[in-house]
């Protein structure tokens, strides 16, 4: 029997699901009040109070997505700040990147610039975007653009500086003009790093979206958990959160794919495993 | 007398010392060298006195400090139009397959995207890699990416070939293999070929001449030697011909001097 169901290769997503259902498992036990006896608080209900309930936090998704249905436009909203923050710091990135890159005058310049610019904590940006831009979407998109950039840029510059000079001198021996090298040896070799860091570049873009939307908005998820705080009502705050990372995941596994298929020339572990 | 395809003209290349030396770090000194159209001339010398300076010179892709380098009578300005390079480390781009790869060339120069693939087919089928023309460097062999690279720099149909030790990495059979076939091919083309080498007998196998220089710094050439074999050749058949083991003994007593004196430096500077 355990030969059959012991962790391995096979069994991997059965145990992964045990391991979530454990979790939750075990919230419900500890927080449902007068289930066990209360060891931690001084009263049965301040458990459910402060970690909220599984079961009415997955009621409050069910609401949200099938009942009253609204949460679509929020998470409608929040997704539009994630991908246009995303394509907006990604193309700025990747043109800084190039340009500084191939013009090591221009680099050298702005260098302490660039520098300070991404020492400093820039969420605190947020209030003043939104003084900028409003409390709408462009505020949001203004906070995500800047997590983003700053991963593409310095990834596209590492890109670009480290591409092959062999490769390059064959490409100019091979009549390849300058616009020819930017297209077909510096913008392939750059990308390949920019892919490498658009799992982090994608993510910054929704803390951008998510935090904007908490310090100031009318719509978003982060709206949504805002205004739960305000009330004390920790299980929507945790169901939004829920639905944050759910999200969050699927936005992932999405880029996941969009690199496989974009990567194919790239040399994969996977590829000369032994079977 | 016809005019040679490439020549070097008392050329001398100078770099930067590392050590500070205010006059530099001289790696080649007043070399004349040239190369008739159809000729296949090697290049032996020890190791770092200088070899691919030299071919990157004739390229164009480092200009000499001084001397002049021509091509068909031309002072040579900017890149070497009229040469293909094969280089001695990974050259091929890695997001291209092997199709991309040697139709890189042909479309940089414009060339229509059918005739670029038609003619980049026919010549990976040439070099044996018909089969694998949709395949990324990286799922080749090292073998087969030399190939691929010598397609490359062939489909473009340059008049001058610049070879530097492009075999060096491979295993001994699959050397003699695409030694034979660059023989093959340069046979029924004729073009000039610079083809700079460490292993002399690889040299003496393929070439119309043998040119030894000397060890670095300041090398110079101190040999020139005309290789009277018959072709076609078979590189590794050759080897057993009575004037092969001659023409090596002659030669490698004048490269045997360079290559202790190039021993003897790097001694000396560890």
């Amino acid at each position: 029997m355990w030969r059959h169901i012991k962790p391995s290769r096979r069994t991997l997503r059965a145990w992964q699901l045990v391991v979530l259902i454990a979790i939750f498992a075990l919230w419900h036990v500890l927080t449902v009040p007068g289930l066990v006896p209360h060891f931690l608080f001084s009263d049965d209900n301040q458990a459910a109070f402060f970690f909220g309930e599984p079961l009415k936090i997955f009621g409050r998704i069910i609401h949200w997505f099938f009942i009253d249905r609204d949460i679509y436009v929020h998470l409608g909203v929040t997704l539009l700040e994630t991908v246009l923050a995303f394509a907006i710091g990604t193309a700025l990135g990747l043109g800084t990147g190039l340009w500084l890159a191939l013009s090591p005058l221009a680099a050298a310049i702005f260098d302490p610039y660039i520098k300070a610019m991404n020492a400093m904590p820039r969420v605190i940006l947020a209030p003043i975007f939104a003084v900028w831009f409003g409390l709408g979407v462009a505020s949001k998109v203004a906070l995500g653009v800047t997590l983003v950039f700053f991963i593409v840029f310095f990834n596209v510059y590492q890109g670009v500086k480290e591409v092959s000079t062999v490769i390059l001198a064959n490409a100019r021996m091979l009549g390849a003009s300058r616009r020819q090298l930017l297209r077909h040896v510096y913008l392939p070799s750059a990308t390949s790093w920019v892919f490498s860091s658009l799992h982090t570049s994608v993510g910054l873009a929704f803390v951008g979206a998510v935090v904007g939307e908490y310090l100031g908005s009318s719509q978003g998820v982060g709206y949504l958990i805002l205004q739960a705080e305000g009330s004390f009502d920790i299980n929507t705050v945790m169901a939004g959160i829920l639905v944050l990372t759910a999200f969050a995941l699927g936005l992932d596994a999405m880029v996941g794919r969009v690199e496989k298929a974009l990567m194919k020339w790239q040399p994969q572990a996977a590829e000369s495993e032994q079977l | 007398m016809t005019v040679p395809a490439l020549s070097l003209d008392g050329v001398s290349c100078t770099f930067v010392a590392r050590d500070g030396d205010a006059s530099g770090y001289a790696a080649l000194r007043d070399v004349s060298l040239s190369v008739e159209a159809g000729e296949f001339v090697s290049v032996v010398g020890p190791t770092g006195c200088g070899k691919s300076t030299l071919l990157n010179m004739a390229a164009g892709l480092l200009a000499p400090s001084t001397g002049r380098v021509r091509v068909f009578g031309e002072p040579l300005v900017g890149l070497n139009r009229r040469a293909g390079y094969m280089f001695q480390a990974e050259s091929l781009m890695p997001w291209r397959t092997a199709l991309g790869n040697v139709t890189a060339g042909l479309s940089f120069r414009g060339a229509r995207d059918a005739d670029a693939r038609a003619l980049a087919t026919e010549w990976l089928q040439r070099v044996g890699l018909a089969a694998f023309a949709d395949r990324y460097p990286h799922q080749l062999s090292g073998g087969m990416r030399k190939r691929v690279s010598l397609a490359q720099v062939l489909v473009l149909d340059p008049d001058i070939i610049l070879m530097d030790e492009p075999f060096s990495a491979l295993d001994i059979q699959t050397r003699q293999l695409m030694e034979n076939e660059v023989l093959a091919l340069w046979g029924a083309k004729k073009k000039a070929v610079l083809f700079i080498t460490h292993d002399l007998d690889e040299a003496i196998a393929m070439s119309d001449r043998v040119v030894i220089l000397s060890a670095g710094p300041g090398s110079r050439v101190v040999g020139d030697f005309r290789v009277d074999l018959e072709r076609p050749r078979d590189v590794a058949e050759v080897r057993t011909a009575p004037r092969f083991v001659e023409l090596h003994k002659a030669i490698w007593d004048v490269l045997r001097d360079e290559v202790l004196a190039g021993y003897q430096q790097q001694l000396a500077k560890a």
